[in-house]
């Protein structure tokens, strides 16, 4: 089955108030030309799902987000996000804070259809205050022990970025770090993957090893080919971070009429092809300074 | 010994001393420090008593060797295993592991905040966010960095509580607290753990040219001050010379604690 698609098709299926999980962490590979897709629609109300990163301060900004369920939001080089804090500092967005480990723990709940998984973490914390929905549960077993029950995070759609791919929705990372790719598409009804480049099956394992794919064409419904779809977030072997572009990103986001001037440089283009075209050009431009 | 020897430790470098302090005992099991200070101490720790400890590289791996802070050593690292977010998870709550962690606010009962300052639903100031500490506080040991010692984060109450403190901890019962372990508050001023009676902060030592005075003045809380306290002590010679040639040659330990 080929499931090639486009960040217009993938995007032209989300509604309003969908729970959305995006992959990576924190500033690293970051689906961001999905996202970038997502900011030139008129979608709202949704709620994320996210070890977050500048995902979640364009989404905030545009006003794409009406719930955010998290454990932390960050740039990594740059520890806190503007767009983000700024929104929760206006009380804009409503949340859903959690421990990291919880976050995972909500997303495994889900990827193995199980209405919750128990977990220390989160006991004794300001996290059971603020979400007080969330229940105990004893074990059942002669130690009688309370614990959190972590209820599962499902998911409507699911968005990840790997390095490689091929068009039958096998994904592969050659970086450090899975992240919890896996967990996101599992966890989730529709999964779409973008990546770095699609090759033929037979070449993924020339790649990197077998363990690499961590991602089987079971757990993807969608492939889009988004050669630098993870600017400006990290997505290594193939690319660092571009912090010059992160750095101009937090700093004009503190700044009304110099966040306007970058949406038009660069959030208010078209296609994604027209961002990295600006991308080039900027770089470009540094390069001969 | 008998002669008086001057030392020209800086505060930054009697701090390190008292994180390597910290992590002394701790054997073989992931020290993971936040902020320049605690990074370097737990370096130091691992280059002297501590030979077993492991570290993480901040990004997936552990790291066999003890990297300067700078990053620029020559020669390839030593990766002695392979440690993702999950993976990180999985032994945090396997409890063999020791945080220290930077703090916000934290109160006498050492809860912890660096999650946001103020109203939750429209916070004053939006921080890190929980982040990992609900569940490292409540899986391992745990202890706490403040560069800026000063009433606005010595509290008497936190706004949020991110990390669990001893009164927290104890109101969980034996089942739910027997892992909180909760070791010491290692400040830009003093050296404090929780051995009070009622397992409330207690002032260990005071960093040398530090009265208790000062202490107490920017503090936000009643400490538990018992007798003389004593000076925290100086990082030996062969201590400086590691901080200074090896690990932290840049001296980034003293832009996070001015001399």
């Amino acid at each position: 089955m080929d499931k090639r698609t486009t960040e217009a098709r993938v995007v032209a299926e989300l509604r309003d108030g969908m729970t959305i999980g995006i992959g990576g962490w924190g500033s690293r590979r970051k689906p961001m030309s999905l996202v970038r897709e997502i900011l030139r629609t008129e979608l709202k109300d949704l709620t994320i799902v996210t070890y977050g990163g500048p995902e979640v301060g364009l989404l905030c900004k545009a006003g794409k987000v009406r719930r955010l369920v998290y454990g932390f939001v960050s740039l990594d080089s740059i520890p806190l996000e503007p767009h983000f804090r700024a929104a929760r500092q206006a009380g804009s967005i409503e949340v859903t804070e959690l421990d990291e480990g919880m976050l995972q723990w909500g997303l495994y709940a889900a990827a193995l259809r199980l209405p919750f998984l128990p977990t220390r973490s989160g006991l004794g914390s300001d996290v059971l205050k603020y979400n007080p929905d969330m229940r105990m549960v004893r074990s059942p077993y002669d130690d009688g022990e309370e614990l959190v029950a972590m209820p599962a995070l499902n998911l409507d759609v699911a968005l990840i970025h790997m390095n490689r791919a091929d068009a039958r929705g096998n994904g592969q990372y050659l970086g450090p770090d899975p992240y919890f790719d896996d967990l996101y598409c599992m966890a989730a009804k529709r999964r779409f993957m973008s990546c770095e480049k699609i090759v033929e099956t037979e070449d993924l394992a020339k790649a990197g090893p077998p363990q690499t794919l961590v991602i089987n064409r079971t757990m993807v419904d969608g492939v889009i080919e988004a050669p630098g779809g993870a600017h400006f977030t990290e997505c290594p072997p193939d690319y660092g971070r571009d912090e010059a572009f992160q750095k101009e990103y937090a700093t004009t986001a503190k700044d009304p009429d110099e966040w306007k001037k970058f949406e038009e440089r660069y959030l208010s283009l078209a296609t994604e092809a027209e961002y990295q075209q600006a991308v080039k050009a900027r770089s470009g431009a540094e390069g001969t300074q | 010994m008998g002669a008086t020897v001057v030392s020209d430790a800086t505060r930054a470098e009697v701090c390190v001393a008292a994180v390597a302090d910290a992590f002394r005992n701790d054997g073989e099991r992931l020290a993971s420090a936040f902020g320049a200070v605690p990074t370097v101490g737990v370096r130091l720790a691992k280059l002297t008593d501590a030979p077993d400890l492991l570290m993480s590289d901040g990004v997936a791996y552990l790291r066999g060797d003890v990297p300067s802070l700078s990053g620029d050593d020559p020669g390839e690292p030593v990766i002695e295993g392979w440690l993702p977010f999950r993976r990180v998870f999985d032994l945090l709550w396997s409890g063999t592991r020791h945080v220290i962690m930077t703090a916000s606010q934290i109160d006498r009962f050492g809860n912890h905040n660096f999650a946001c300052i103020g109203d939750y639903a429209k916070p004053k100031a939006q921080l890190l966010g929980m982040r990992g500490a609900p569940g490292n506080t409540i899986s391992h040991a745990t202890s706490y960095w403040v560069p800026n010692h000063s009433g606005k984060v010595f509290v008497e109450k936190v706004d949020v509580v991110s990390g669990v403190g001893n009164d927290r901890a104890a109101a969980l019962g034996e089942a739910s607290s027997r892992f909180h372990d909760l070791r010491c508050v290692i400040s830009n001023l003093g050296v404090f753990d929780f051995g009070a009676p009622d397992r409330s902060m207690r002032l260990v030592s005071r960093h040398p040219g530090i009265t208790v005075d000062e202490i107490v003045e920017q503090t936000g809380f009643a400490l538990t001050i018992e007798g003389d306290t004593p000076e925290t002590r100086l990082p030996t010679e062969p201590e400086l010379a590691l901080i200074r040639e090896r690990i932290d040659p840049k001296g980034f330990v003293n832009r996070e604690v001015p001399a």
